[in-house]
């Protein structure tokens, strides 16, 4: 749909919001894990499996659903929390994350959560699998599957993106989404500092790809731009989400140091605290 | 002699026996595999003919991906369309795939468990003149060390062809090890091949024998060569020929060296972490026995002709000779 209704915003508002109090719920029980990521994507998961993908949770292998493969696969508490919101396993699982012999591990792995598309967590990788994922879609009669791809900022430092890039637009894969979570933070520091990236929509135009940049987690702005990315030809599309690393607490947000780590008992009341009062206003 | 049983190649000995690559091998079974089957498909990083894929390449050019030179690209591309139910080869020199890439293969393909059959062409010494940097002598250790992995190195053309077949109708991760040279045909079309099945190709007319070789790819003629040059000397000699590595057939390993109580083995690879190590692995935890090791001793190649490669790194004939009089002499 190329607008999106007021009430639809609303709902997905609510729901990012519960979602978001389920990741720093996990984290804290966990103990260990990366917090900023997770909240700053968590408006992007919410929309995909709310709003875009076609899949059926309670038949998670369907053969002809959209696939997502999620690349920088240290974020994957807001994978595994939209997940268990969209109906794929039991919300109450969420507390066994890192945990031993849980579905849920410290980075997604397939043989513990066969639901998942692609293991992930060493960087870089995930691109190039939605690539291969495309290019079987497109060899295939039938119906076209989206394959939609999230890949970190910071992992674009790694060389074998741009391979993957190179070859998407050398096939044209114009059923391949990426969206770029550009929170502007890794680990050693900023972006900026560690490994320039900027002017990030230059190079990837340049590799003869579809971009567009959205601003913050705002709805309506990923509604446009996964509607325009849909509808794009002969290009696979690249949307650039300029996300708040930690967002919805507002404490940790832009905060680097919260790249990799996961909240105390204090600060996770604290986030709780604000995360329902938030809730509370939406409703 | 040789085993009747297994109807091998009766001209193995004589001079003029027929040579071929088993990159050629592999560009044969893969054709066949993907007339089989139209869920194969064929991935290459800008050395087409050279791996030999050109064959399956001009038959079915839709299932024909160009990755460019991007060896690490085509690893993780060929796990995302394994995990939309294709089975993709990906092909070429087996220093880059499996050497550049190999972290990809752990991850995106062993850890994710996809079924994607990985091609090493050129592997070994037997690359020759291009000289050290190309000669593969780690992807058996590379490969072999990875959970979900089948490792096959065959010893001929032909049985590089069947193995093509063979792992396309299995859904594990494989890795299947060619050489660029040609080399003597030891097996025949009727010859059986079964993965993970190891096979006694020669031994003594009767009677046990003295010494077991376990040899691993087109070393393997060497290995004859020598048990045959023995033979007529009186010494009885069991050639095993193991072309899968991983799994190991471990009883046919162990009923070898329970029969000879020594064990050579030959393979153009490091000794460190290949063939050899796999069987000491196995011999040392159930029924230790002496072993030679004959293959590349930590070093590195260096550019001159196959022949002259095997015989200054001692993977040739004479130096299988010499390691099976050393065992035999205690």
């Amino acid at each position: 749909m190329e607008t999106i209704k007021d009430e639809t915003i609303k709902e997905l508002k609510i729901k990012a919001n519960d979602i978001r109090k389920s990741i720093v719920e996990m984290l804290y029980l966990a103990g260990s894990g990366h917090t900023a990521g997770a909240l700053g994507m968590a408006d992007v998961f919410t929309y995909l499996y709310f709003n875009a993908l076609r899949h059926k949770p309670e038949n998670p292998y369907w053969l002809e659903r959209d696939r997502l493969v999620l690349s920088n696969g240290h974020i994957c508490p807001v994978l595994y929390a939209t997940m268990a919101h969209a109906g794929y396993f039991k919300i109450e699982e969420l507390k066994t994350l890192r945990k031993f012999g849980s579905h849920l591990q410290g980075h997604p792995h397939r043989e513990f959560l066969p639901i998942v598309d692609t293991s992930s967590g060493p960087l870089g990788e995930g691109l190039s699998q939605a690539v291969g994922m495309a290019i079987a879609s497109r060899m295939d009669n039938g119906v076209d599957k989206t394959i939609y791809c999230i890949v970190g900022d910071g992992e674009l430092n790694e060389g074998q993106n741009w391979e993957a890039i190179m070859l998407g637009a050398k096939y044209k894969l114009d059923n391949l989404i990426v969206i770029v979570d550009r929170n502007f933070i890794q680990i050693d520091g900023t972006t900026e500092e560690v490994m320039p990236l900027s002017v990030l929509e230059d190079k990837w135009k340049s590799f003869n790809w579809d971009v567009q940049k959205i601003n913050e987690n705002d709805f309506r702005e990923i509604n446009h731009a996964i509607y325009h990315a849909k509808n794009t030809k002969w290009k696979p599309s690249v949307i650039i989400a300029n996300t708040i690393p930690g967002k919805g607490v507002k404490e940790w947000e832009n905060d680097y140091k919260w790249h990799g780590i996961a909240p105390n008992k204090d600060q996770y009341e604290m986030a709780i605290k604000e995360l329902n009062m938030r809730g509370d206003k939406l409703k | 002699m040789l085993n009747q049983n297994l109807k091998l190649n009766t001209k193995i000995f004589n001079s003029d026996v027929e040579k071929k690559s088993t990159r050629a091998g592999f560009g044969e079974g893969l054709l066949l595999a993907a007339i089989d089957d139209e869920k194969v498909v064929g991935l290459c990083a800008d050395l087409l003919e050279s791996v030999k894929m050109n064959l399956f390449a001009d038959k079915f050019p839709k299932r024909f991906i160009e990755v460019g030179i991007a060896e690490q690209n085509m690893a993780s591309v060929a796990s995302g369309m394994a995990s939309m139910g294709k089975i993709p080869f990906i092909a070429s020199y087996a220093i880059f795939n499996p050497g550049r890439n190999w972290e990809q293969i752990r991850t995106t393909i062993c850890y994710n468990n996809q079924n994607v059959k990985i091609v090493g062409s050129h592997a070994g010494l037997s690359v020759g003149p291009d000289g050290g940097s190309h000669q593969m002598l780690e992807d058996i250790a590379l490969t072999r060390v990875l959970p979900n992995m089948v490792v096959i190195s065959p010893c001929d053309a032909i049985e590089a062809k069947k193995a093509t077949e063979a792992i396309a109708r299995t859904k594990n991760p494989s890795y299947l090890r060619v050489a660029r040279n040609d080399t003597p045909i030891i097996t025949t079309e009727e010859t059986p091949f079964e993965i993970g099945k190891a096979q006694i190709v020669f031994g003594p007319e009767n009677g046990l024998a003295e010494v077991g070789i376990i040899a691993t790819g087109p070393v393997l003629y060497n290995a004859l060569m020598a048990a045959k040059k023995l033979e007529s000397e009186g010494i009885k000699i069991k050639v095993m020929n193991l072309s899968t590595i991983k799994p190991l057939d471990i009883n046919a390993i162990i009923s070898l060296a329970k029969e000879t109580k020594r064990i050579v083995t030959i393979e153009d690879h490091q000794v460190v972490g290949g063939m050899g190590s796999a069987c000491a692995e196995c011999l040392s935890e159930f029924y230790p026995t002496r072993i030679e090791f004959v293959g590349v001793k930590d070093q590195f190649g260096q550019s001159g002709k196959p022949e002259e490669l095997a015989k200054y790194y001692k993977i040739d004939t004479d130096s299988i000779i010499e390691a099976i009089l050393k065992i035999k002499a205690g």
